[in-house]
């Protein structure tokens, strides 16, 4: 049977999640195998190498490189506080001296006779990783964190801003196709995360971020909005560090677009439930999409699942949805595959497929498809 | 050594292309060429089950038997099997390199320009002199994390201090490599001879640290080549020996594996000195614009990281502005509906204009891409800056200094375009328009694309070294390149200067080559092709009044010139190009200018009706 490799986006209302999560550099893990835990529990932790101060102590004290090593009071590797006095001329007959203080707690780690440099280096840098969802601990990665196994809903969006946040879900509109608008945004949505329909404008963002809404997930927003939040234009799709209260996460595009029937069901099936999500996007070789994830208990669990094969691709039957104009946001079953190239209205030759779109027999690039996995 | 096949791939990040190359009738030609996604990320995790995969849809195409299982067979035994096998690779986000130098505008150019060279990502340029105090420079180095390092700094026999200070600066940093946490990060030293027992010192123990050649060992010269060199050995030795399957992949291949823009700088450098021209070359992929030179016979090369059509396509959105953007766009479009389109590039990169009002779109952000791109590189390809020149006293009246650009459009010979947007442009008017509306070339240049991207595997193909191999290889290279590997689109004509609307800028007499004479008259404002095919053309160019065709103000010239599947265009809109910003005209223009060329017919057409 014909069939076409086209990148999808998951939307699954019961799968297994693993969520890996590791330190930047080596440190302890805190958590055993098989332990439960919540979004909170911290399962790691390291210190960072403290910044580094270069003090330049052969200019400071007017002395030839090579003479920095006797001028120093205190050598390699010993402790010394802000202010403390590091160095000294010997001055004249004892007088006229001068000195070098420290600019910070740290430690001295190098005195170069080359150039004349003192290296301070301040005390570590913690850093903790917490679970980020509900689950248990599926696998230790000795010194360097943890695999976090949970069952549940497991939505991906397109793009997203802003990194992990998580909080009560709650769909504020009727409909996929509705906006969220500044007066749906209450005092009511602080910390939780806010469902919606086709599109948020620019004041009802910012009235989440200074009502510390958790999360947005919403089908689309301005393009051009972006930089009154960010401060800069996005120039490639890279996000997930910003310093957001508010998550965003976009499930269909830039623009007014309603949001997917199977995530909008899916997401309002859950109202009330706590989820986490997290914006973080990096569209380039080794793409990560923002995403949300909704663990369940196992009452909540209808066992029903089945896992889904991706790699078979869109075949005939398949549900897709058009991801560039002229047709963009409309869902269809792909009706036909034919193997042969076909001329676009650009002259554009490409495999297409056909897609039936509302009672019509639409040719559509297949580049331009996605398949919508759902289980 | 005889070769009688050679089967090239060239391991993108997303595309892994094969092409297989056979002795015909005593002539070297591309057979097929097949292609896979490439396999380095997860599920794989194993290049070469791509390459495997693009090999087998060659041997498809081809019929012939190349793959034993799992092996290449090598040399070629009977009809089966290829005599030799050769890689290029960019998987895993290419080489990316950070570079330290004395003074940011010498050492630490020559150090950045040797990279490049190589075929790296610069990530970053450290200096003594820009500007970062040491605890910014460090934070930088700690967050980069990158593949390798490359340190320059003094002349031969200078002081030592500054760049003693910078390995104290990097040995401060402690850099991690970005792939795999356990082995130490390589670093190059290229710099002041005298200070190597200090850097040994320093960085030895931390650090993989080897030492080569001054990459400037005088003020008046660099010496690039050791560097590069020892940048490929170390690609080799530490950073594909860390990417999944490399290490497989290596033991396959019959020479080195360059990284992909590494060769085809060097399959142009060859092809510039080959022919004794100016060349440019530009490759314009989804994320990054590379640009290749040969002025004055010195190669440079430059990648602007985010100007691309569909990864970093809203980078040349905001670097460009919208307005310029628009410049190129033959039709009324609503500004707000423009900026999502192009974000929902951004965020679907993979995705193909299907109306041709998008293809229109992408190719005007494509020039604006092209545009800045050559703007970054003009700026880099320049004369060594620091240096003392001897001044006559006509000299002295003059304002040049060193540091001065090597690229002087005039002089330029070919235009060499490839990726995505110039090679498979429906038409190939569309991709004549593209390189001369953004390169601006003046005189008689001629135009190119790379039909389907075989440059890298050339361009590794023309560098083997293996004495028994290296002479057959690169005479295979470049016959395949002259006649698989171009399209030549024909000449572009450009009359240097400015004149009055609809004043004669040139007369130009044609005599083909059957014959044939033709005389045009070319008026200022105006677009004009003719069909020529690739075949030799003799032609008398003589410039309007105060113009300039190449060999000075209103100086006439007689030469011959080639077509192509386009033909010659004479651009007689005057350099630089000024569009006007009355938008009535500027459409009026831009549609008079495509009609010329034949560019989008059928949206002419549509918009006529």
């Amino acid at each position: 049977m014909a069939h076409a490799y086209t990148p999808g986006l998951k939307v699954l209302h019961e799968t297994i999640i693993h969520k890996e999560r590791r330190l930047p550099l080596k440190g302890i893990v805190l958590v055993e195998n098989g332990k439960e835990v919540t979004p909170d529990d911290i399962v790691a932790k390291t210190d960072l190498p403290g910044n580094v101060q270069m003090v330049n102590v052969a200019n400071q004290l007017n002395i030839d490189t090579e003479d920095v090593n006797d001028a120093m009071i205190t050598k390699e590797g010993t402790a010394v506080s802000k202010g403390e006095m590091i160095a000294e001329t010997k001055g004249l007959f004892g007088l006229f001296k001068t000195n070098v203080t420290a600019p910070v707690d740290g430690t001295i780690e190098v005195i170069s006779d080359t150039t004349g440099q003192v290296v301070i280096r301040e005390s570590p840098i913690p850093v903790e990783i917490d679970a980020y969802m509900s689950g248990f601990i599926k696998e230790v990665i000795p010194e360097e964190g943890v695999i976090i196994e949970s069952e549940g809903v497991f939505i991906q969006g397109i793009f997203g801003i802003a990194g992990e946040s998580r909080g009560e879900l709650s769909v504020i509109v009727d409909s996929r196709e509705t906006e969220i608008t500044e007066d749906m945004i209450t005092p009511d949505c602080k910390g939780k995360i806010v469902v919606g329909g086709s599109f948020i404008s620019l004041k009802a963002y910012k009235k989440a971020i200074q009502l510390k809404v958790a999360g947005v997930v919403v089908g689309g927003f301005n393009y051009f909005d972006l930089e009154d939040i960010l401060g800069y234009t996005l120039g490639v799709a890279i996000t997930g560090s910003e310093d957001l209260i508010t998550s965003l996460i976009l499930t269909e595009g830039y623009g007014k677009i309603r949001m997917g029937t199977q995530t909008f069901d899916l997401l309002k099936n859950h109202h009330g439930k706590f989820a986490s999500m997290n914006g973080a996007t990096q569209i380039r070789a080794g793409v990560i999409r923002p995403e949300i994830v909704i663990p369940l208990t196992k009452d909540q669990l209808k066992g029903d699942h089945k896992d889904s094969d991706a790699s078979e691709g869109i075949q005939a039957g398949s549900l897709v949805r058009v991801i560039r104009a002229p047709y963009f946001g409309r869902m269809g079953k792909v009706i036909d595959l034919p193997s042969e190239l076909r001329k676009m209205e650009s002259e554009t030759m490409v495999r297409v497929a056909i897609i039936e779109i509302d009672g019509e027999n639409i040719e559509i690039p297949r580049a331009n498809l996605e398949m919508v996995e759902i289980d | 050594m005889e070769l009688r096949s050679i089967l090239a791939t060239d391991c993108g990040s997303t595309t892994t292309k094969a092409i297989l190359i056979e002795l015909m009738d005593g002539e070297y030609r591309l057979q097929v060429r097949g292609e896979a996604p490439t396999t380095v990320e997860a599920p794989f995790e194993d290049v070469t089950k791509g390459v495997l995969n693009a090999v087998m849809e060659v041997e498809e195409l081809s019929g012939k038997k190349i793959l034993n299982g799992d092996q290449i067979i090598t040399p070629q035994n009977g009809s089966n099997g290829v005599d030799i096998y050769i890689s290029t690779s960019s998987a895993g986000g290419g080489l990316q390199m950070m570079v330290a130098g004395v003074v940011k505008g010498m050492t630490g150019e020559s150090a950045e320009r040797a990279a490049l060279g190589a075929g790296s990502i610069v990530m970053d340029v450290l200096a003594s002199n820009d500007g970062r105090k040491p605890h910014e420079k460090i934070t930088r180095i700690r967050q980069l994390r990158p593949d390798m390092i490359l340190l320059s700094g003094g002349i031969d026999g200078g002081t030592t201090k500054h760049v003693v200070e910078l390995a104290e600066i990097l040995a401060a940093a402690n850099p991690k490599p970005r792939l795999g946490q356990n082995y130490k990060l390589p670093v190059i030293y290229a710099g002041n001879n005298k200070a190597v027992n200090k850097i040994e010192e320093t960085l030895g123990e931390i650090t993989d640290l080897d030492v080569t050649e001054n990459i400037r060992p005088v003020l008046e010269m660099e010496n690039l080549k050791p560097s590069r060199d020892k940048i490929h050995d170390l690609f080799m030795e530490h950073v594909m020996q860390q990417a999944p399957g490399y290490k497989k992949l290596m033991s396959w291949t019959d020479a080195p594996i360059m990284p992909t823009p590494g060769a085809v700088g060097a399959l142009i450098e060859m092809v510039a000195q080959k022919e004794n021209i100016s060349v440019v070359g530009v490759d314009i992929g989804g994320a990054t614009t590379d640009i290749f030179s040969v002025f004055q016979k010195q190669f440079n090369r430059t990648v602007s990281a985010n100007l691309g059509m569909s990864y970093s396509i809203c980078n040349v959105l905001a670097e460009a502005t919208l307005a310029n953007v628009l410049r190129w766009v033959p039709f009324d479009i609503d500004e707000k509906e423009l900026t999502n389109r192009i974000g929902n590039k951004m965020i679907r990169p993979t995705t193909v204009p299907q109306s041709l009002e998008e293809l229109v779109i992408e190719q005007a952000i494509a020039r604006e891409a092209l545009r800045l791109s050559f703007i970054q590189h003009k700026s880099f390809a320049v004369n060594l800056k620091g240096v003392q020149k001897e001044r006559t006293i006509s000299d002295a009246f003059e304002q040049t200094d060193s540091g001065e650009t090597l690229v002087d459009m005039k002089e330029l010979d070919l235009l060499v375009g490839s990726g995505g947007v110039l090679s498979h442009a429906p038409r190939r008017e569309q991709s004549a328009r593209m390189l001369i509306d953004s390169f601006l070339p003046e005189g008689i240049t001629q135009l190119a694309v790379d039909s389907i991207f075989m440059m890298p595997q050339l361009g590794v193909m023309a560098n083997i070294e293996k004495e028994e191999l290296s002479e057959e290889a690169k005479k295979a290279a470049f016959e395949v390149f002259e006649k698989d590997c171009l399209i030549h689109l024909g000449t572009c004509i450009a009359p240097t200067g400015k004149a009055k609307q609809n004043l004669v800028v040139l007369t130009a007499e044609l005599t083909l080559k059957n014959g044939n004479q033709e005389t045009h008259k070319i008026q200022f404002g105006e677009l004009l092709r003719i069909e020529v095919p690739f075949e030799p053309v003799n032609i008398k160019l003589t410039p309007g009044k105060g113009l300039d065709i190449g060999s000075g103000k209103n100086e006439p010239i007689e030469t011959t010139i080639y077509g192509g599947v386009v033909g010659i265009i004479f651009d007689g809109r005057g350099r630089p190009l000024d569009i006007s910003k009355d938008p009535k005209q500027r459409i009026d223009d831009l549609k008079k200018w495509s009609d010329a060329v034949n560019e989008y017919p059928n949206f002419n057409q549509n918009s006529n009706s």
